[in-house]
């Protein structure tokens, strides 16, 4: 899983894809999560970074992070290697 | 640095919903770095808004309509000249392109420099053509074919699946999922615009679009590629943005290279699983040129440039992300201007 280098995104949650113009807009959480991916941070220590920092469950955070990472795959986000 | 005074000549003063290329091409001429220019508008109908703007247009004249033939064209422009002395000669319509390309020496003769494609070039390109200039040149064309009559419509299953594209020689285009819907199109478009009728696979795929300029010997002067976000129902782009994709810059010159295209055009092409399909060339700038202008490409300038044979170089640059947004906007005017425009003809 690699961070697609072209996808430019700002620091309120807007990512442009400048390649095809598409716009999208995440929320700060989804935005912190695509820095530790751009940061190089494997599934597992997101995980656990979440976990320690917002009152969720692993089981509850676990499959809303793996919906997102889909997601940003199928937007061209994230690069699925 | 002080600028060079000329006289440009335009149409396509039509800034309506379906936005004829002038008032951009002139807005892109008035932020010309290099020429201080007087506009003069030549228009078909007396509301062509161009004609009112006069901040944009200094003085326009009605024009006979293409189908008057080219004498009668010839003859109003020499009248027109006589008065404004005309250095160089934007046409921006697709219909009166022949008129002009083939008046070009006899415009050239009274002063009036031009820089079109050639009718070679024009040809070529045209829609009932185009899928043999896909083969000619090697570039991704879907599949096309001319029909002269309704009955035509109910043979195309042989060669096509539904849901197909039906298109005028010159202008508009449906998607149509039945023979029922083509004889629909075919009835519409064909009575507006004549025959043929063209015929093409739709392929399903993200519409982008560029505006480039060859200088005529195979070299690209510029061209800038643009995504559409917001089309109206005649298809047009009401706002867009302008994108980073060297494949389709890459393709955008191979077409100007093998072609040696001389003058403005504009790619319609589907990106279709990493595939680039030409759908259309349009031969000359497009309404949205103004967009390139304000990412850093003066195209219009360089065009005028290219007509007096100064010499140009090549733009590679570009902002990516630079988006235009399209609005309506009403212009009050005195019914003496319109009276004026009416009766004589020039305003």
């Amino acid at each position: 899983m690699k961070f697609n280098n072209k996808i430019a995104i700002s620091d309120s949650g807007f990512i442009f894809d400048p390649t095809t113009g598409e716009s999208f807009s995440t929320n700060p959480i989804g935005l912190e999560i695509i820095k530790l991916i751009k940061e190089g941070k494997s599934l597992d220590e997101i995980l656990t970074f979440i976990l320690e920092k917002y009152e969720v469950t692993a089981t509850v955070l676990s499959k809303i992070l793996d919906e997102f990472i889909t997601t940003l795959i199928q937007l061209n986000i994230l690069i699925d290697e | 640095m002080s600028r060079e005074q000329i006289t440009v000549a335009t149409t396509g003063l039509n800034n309506i919903d379906n936005p004829g290329p002038g008032i951009p091409v002139i807005r892109g001429l008035r932020e010309s770095k290099s020429f201080k220019v007087r506009i003069v508008g030549l228009a078909y109908e007396n509301l062509e808004p161009g004609i009112y703007m006069h901040k944009l247009v200094d003085k326009s004249y009605q024009i006979p309509y293409p189908s008057a033939g080219s004498e009668a064209m010839l003859k109003r422009l020499n009248y027109i000249n006589s008065i404004e002395r005309i250095d160089v000669l934007i046409p921006n319509f697709d219909a009166e392109l022949y008129t002009f390309i083939r008046s070009s020496t006899r415009l050239q003769r009274m002063g009036i420099k031009t820089f079109l494609p050639t009718l070679n070039q024009l040809e070529e390109r045209s829609k009932p053509f185009l899928y043999e200039f896909g083969k000619k040149y090697d570039i991704l064309v879907p599949y096309s074919r001319s029909i002269f009559s309704e009955k035509d419509i109910y043979t195309l299953t042989k060669d096509f699946e539904y849901p197909v594209l039906v298109k005028g020689k010159f202008y508009d285009a449906y998607v149509a999922h039945s023979p029922e819907q083509a004889l629909i199109y075919f009835r519409r478009i064909s009575s507006k615009w004549g025959l043929p009728i063209i015929i093409q696979q739709f392929v399903q795929g993200t519409e982008v679009n560029v505006v480039a300029l060859g200088d005529g010997k195979g070299n690209t002067i510029g061209a800038v590629p643009m995504r559409k976000l917001y089309i109206t129902d005649k298809g047009k782009a009401w706002s867009g943005i302008t994108i980073d994709d060297e494949k389709l810059l890459k393709l955008t010159r191979e077409i100007i290279g093998k072609t040696e295209w001389r003058g403005g055009m504009e790619l319609e092409i589907i990106k279709s699983k990493n595939k680039y399909y030409l759908l259309e060339i349009n031969p000359r700038l497009p309404a949205w040129v103004y967009l390139a202008v304000g990412a850093g490409q003066n195209l219009p300038e360089a065009l005028i440039k290219l007509a007096l044979g100064m010499d140009v170089k090549p733009m590679e640059k570009y902002d990516i992300g630079k988006l235009f947004i399209r609005y309506s906007y009403e212009m009050i005017t005195n019914l003496e201007e319109f009276e004026k425009l009416t009766q004589f003809g020039e305003l």
